[in-house]
């Protein structure tokens, strides 16, 4: 835990990343980089055109004739589930068919030509079934069943499916009197809202290449936020030994979620298993990337929300639906976080919340940048500028009324840590000029400014680890073990900058050792949930104090002095007791000699430390009480000045702002740039993104048909802000933010346009034909 | 499938290659020469992963085939360093934090190039202009267009 006495100066300064020179040049290694020689194989995947059906029957005779083909699988070629939360998806469909994109057979070939032409020969045979795309529709006693086997799926103990229903979990919140207190409010507000599918666009398309041995054991290359969960879910679901199997991955082109768990990884694993001896790759093209693996899941939010004539959140009842599509291995959890997170960062003494994760035939719902909370808070904090106007309490008095404070008892019962949330309103306050109206000179254009606040707390099991090692070289330099995934937000620097503060050397000393290996990293969970600087940096902060408690040892035996006089600083060991002085280099790998030859002390120095939160406790399943949800939640807020032409409904931003409470910034640059691109990533989602469905089929698998946000479309001007109230458990008091930026940013512009023109839309994207054609309905076109 | 010989000057090197009719070039750079700092981000002409330049021209090198490069001269991001130094477009995106995940950077920096090759002066709105078909999902584009204002300014 981070409980040091001072702050040495290398934490809280910029110093450069550890990767940039190699991704400046092109040197940097990525999945789909590595050279396999002649010997790989390619692999493309057969997938199911229908959202709902039965398999009647696959006929490979074909496929498996053709020249140059040299496997072809189907899910006859193996039965087990795979799944992080819930097992409940086959690697390959067997009986049934779930979602349009599903895969049905693989082909592994000399070429991907030759396998995509493979898998035109490849004949299956369907008969359809209902299929169900909503998720209020597929709770309906009368929907089709998706997956009639729920009951016997295994499930991890704080996810609780409902047998014989569509819904995979329902986590319940029950505090206080809600029913009873709404009599007691001057104002209540009752809305819904709805936040479609987006997808998370990574640059680089998942990749995988297995390699099976003729003993089984499995290799793995993968682009991934996770070779550790990854090689324990492989292992599990093969019955195999985590041992053997080894998971390497390179450099990540982006995450964002997607990349964490086990998705396509899985299938050219069970290809591979047929052409033992021959890596095989698959490699998602750009369509695939958007419709077969993970999305981010949509939500329909029901809240109703009421205070008191002074302003004061008196009750909320809050009803999400999630759409976990086909599979929700993942997404219950989500379900589950959006649950216990289910006020947002206020103060309610009254709350009733159901969370259901459901089953829907569209594509699979996973984790994305923010897990379920950009989604929550769209609709919290819509509903609180509603509730705000209501009541007729400046929105940002109103907010800064009922935001949590330290000692406040959340919804589960948690007691709430001390946060600097009220200092992010009143920095994104103030740099737009709230209070203040700003005008366009152009009489068609309007402008409005908007705020919304957020919290998050890292979602995942309650005894996720983590661990690190330090190995030193002769001349003192260190490589750094870790399992955390350097996905772009600049891990792997935070983390040997923290080791070299930690451990009392220059930080040019410290190297990562890398590419993540599971048979040679230390182990980490996953990279995800904002978690990484925070748990990795507490294993590395106890790694350099092993590492530190034996170099004092070894010095002080030699020197016949007392450890507790001995500093190490700048790779030098110094006695405050004697002024005598020893460089790290002189006795990590050789020892020190004793006096007249007479032998030697020490020896090779290896630091090891771990992490693991031992106090996050259980909810009980009818409220969802307990005395310790989450580890800790990382708060803040966001402000936009919008300008829209209201002859066009085009919508420009003036300026962005965010403020986030990240406890102690470790590399302050690093934080900015993860603010920036998170806000950026927000603002995409709230203008452009939305996957389109039509029964199940998407209709916009493309950059040019699904838009994302280009250079073209950043603010005007964009600032950031960061808070440090420090984190109790964190290391030199640091919380994550890498999800944060992009949570509050859609109901934030949302506020914004509707202090523009008056106009509230209900959910993103808020394109710029939905903002003319609801200005137009209010009959308010400029002109 | 028909096999063609084509000549080609890339990063400064002359090579010879079979090359079948249907091959692009970008399989051709990362797979025939094993230059893989040129990404495959969509192989549609959409995201501007794999820019390089041909004949001084940038190009999304997944719309382009081997065999239309024929005498052509090409710069992949290895050749933005033949000379073993960093191109100020490199040392201004290093210095700015304007990389993250790195996996758009190399066809980013080819656009940049290929930008201050015909403009060395470019506004703002030029530089947002130049580099609108390369997506980048990491930073939020502000860093990138502050690199290459940074290296005009050198």
């Amino acid at each position: 835990m981070g409980k040091t006495k001072k702050i040495p100066k290398l934490i809280g300064t910029s110093v450069p990343r550890v990767d940039l020179q190699e991704k400046a040049t092109g040197e940097a290694i990525f999945t789909d980089d590595i050279q396999f020689g002649n010997k790989l194989l390619y692999a493309r995947i057969k997938r199911s055109p229908h959202p709902h059906a039965l398999i009647k029957s696959i006929d490979t005779s074909q496929a498996e004739n053709y020249p140059g083909v040299k496997a072809v699988v189907t899910g006859a070629d193996f039965a087990g589930r795979i799944g992080l939360y819930l097992k409940d998806r086959h690697i390959f469909a067997r009986d049934r068919v779930r979602y349009v994109g599903e895969p049905v057979a693989g082909v592994a070939a000399v070429s991907e030509d030759v396998a995509e032409r493979a898998l035109d020969l490849i004949q299956v045979e369907y008969e359809r079934l209902p299929a169900v795309f909503l998720p209020q529709d597929a709770i309906k006693p009368d929907a089709p069943l998706i997956h009639p086997d729920l009951g016997e799926y295994e499930v991890v103990n704080f996810i609780y499916p409902k047998p014989g229903t569509n819904i995979s979990n329902h986590f319940k919140i029950r505090k206080g009197e809600p029913e009873n207190s709404w009599q007691n409010c001057a104002a209540i507000v009752e809305n819904e809202y709805y936040i479609p599918h987006i997808q998370h666009v990574p640059l680089e398309t998942h990749v995988a290449v297995a390699k099976v041995d003729l003993s089984g054991k499995i290799t793995l290359w993968t682009s991934s936020q996770s070779p550790f969960a990854q090689r324990d879910l492989i292992a599990k679901t093969w019955g195999m030994s985590p041992s053997d199997i080894r998971v390497i991955s390179p450099f990540v082109g982006g995450g964002f979620g997607c990349k964490a768990g086990v998705t396509m990884e899985a299938l050219p694993i069970v290809i591979a298993m047929k052409v033992k001896g021959h890596p095989v790759k698959l490699r998602l093209t750009r369509e695939e990337e958007f419709y077969t693996n993970f999305v981010r899941q949509a939500l329909l939010i029901r809240l109703k929300i009421g205070c008191d004539a002074e302003g004061n959140i008196l009750a909320m009842e809050n009803t999400m639906y999630w759409d976990g599509g086909a599979s929700t291995e993942y997404g219950v959890n989500i379900a589950r976080a959006g649950g216990y997170s289910c006020t947002g960062p206020y103060d309610i003494p009254n709350v009733k919340a159901d969370s259901y994760c459901v089953y829907t035939n569209n594509t699979i719902g996973g984790p994305y940048r923010g897990f379920g909370m950009s989604e929550l808070h769209t609709g919290i904090e819509q509903c609180i500028d509603e509730l705000a106007d209501k009541i007729q309490i400046d929105k940002v008095a109103f907010r800064k009324r009922n935001v949590v404070e330290a000692g406040d008892i959340l919804a589960t019962g948690m007691v709430m840590h001390p946060n600097g949330i009220k200092t992010c309103i009143d920095k994104v306050a103030g740099a737009i000029e709230w209070g203040k109206s700003s005008q366009s000179s152009d009489p068609h254009k309007k402008r409005g400014k908007g705020i919304a606040v957020m919290w998050k707390a890292p979602a995942m099991p309650p005894n996720a680890g983590s661990s690190a090692t330090l190995k030193f070289n002769s001349d003192g330099t260190v490589f750094l073990s870790v399992g955390g995934q350097e996905i772009g937000q600049g891990s792997f620097t935070v983390a040997a900058q923290m080791a070299a503060a930690a451990l009392g050397v220059p930080v040019e000393w410290v190297r990562i050792s890398r590419p993540l290996d599971t048979n040679y990293s230390s182990y980490e969970w996953q990279t995800v949930a904002s978690r990484i600087t925070w748990t990795m940096g507490n294993a590395i902060l106890a790694a350099a104090k092993d590492a530190r408690d034996q170099i004092f040892k070894i010095v002080a035996e030699a020197w016949s002095e007392n450890p507790d006089d001995l500093e190490l600083e700048n790779g030098v060991v110094t006695s405050k007791f004697s002024s005598r002085k020893i460089s790290l280099k002189d006795f990590v790998i050789t020892g020190i000699p004793k006096g007249n030859d007479q032998g030697w002390i020490g020896g090779p120095i290896i630091g090891r430390g771990k992490f693991m939160p031992t106090y996050v406790t259980g909810l009980d399943k009818e409220t969802g009480q307990g005395k310790r949800a989450v580890v800790h939640f990382t708060t803040g807020a966001q402000g936009f000045i919008v300008e829209i032409d209201t002859q066009t409904g085009k919508l420009e931003i003036i300026k962005a702002v965010s403020a986030f409470d990240v406890g102690k910034a470790i590399n302050p640059d690093l934080v900015k740039t993860q603010i920036e691109g998170g806000m950026m990533q927000g603002i995409s989602s709230a203008l452009f993104e939305q996957l389109v469905f039509k029964e199940g089929v998407l209709q916009n698998p493309s950059f040019v048909d699904y838009r994302i946000a280009t250079t073209v479309d950043t603010p005007n001007q964009m600032e950031c802000y960061f808070v440090e109230v420090p984190q109790d458990d964190g290391p030199y008091g640091a919380r994550g933010v890498g999800e944060h930026p992009m949570v509050p940013t859609i109901a934030a512009i949302g506020n914004a346009i509707y202090d523009a023109v008056g106009i509230r839309l209900h959910g993103p994207p808020f394109t710029s034909e939905k903002i003319y054609f609801a200005i137009k309905e209010r009959g308010q076109t400029g002109s | 499938m028909k096999m063609h010989t084509i000549n080609i000057n890339i990063n400064g090197h002359k090579e010879s290659l079979e090359v079948s009719s249907n091959l692009t070039l970008l399989h051709m750079i990362r797979e025939e020469l094993a230059l893989t700092g040129t990404k495959n981000g969509c192989e549609a002409g959409e995201c501007g992963a794999c820019t390089v330049m041909v004949n001084d021209e940038p190009v999304n090198s997944c719309m382009v085939l081997a065999i239309e490069c024929d005498g052509a001269d090409i710069l992949t991001i290895e050749g933005l360093t033949a000379s073993g130094e960093l191109n100020k477009l490199q040392k201004s995106f290093m210095k700015l934090n304007a990389i993250q995940c790195g996996f758009c950077t190399p066809g980013m920096l080819l656009s940049a190039y290929a930008l201050l090759q015909r403009n060395p002066n470019p506004t703002e709105s030029e530089i947002k202009e130049a580099l609108v078909g390369n997506l980048c999902r990491c930073t939020g584009y502000e860093r990138i267009i502050q690199a290459v204002q940074d290296a005009v300014s050198e």
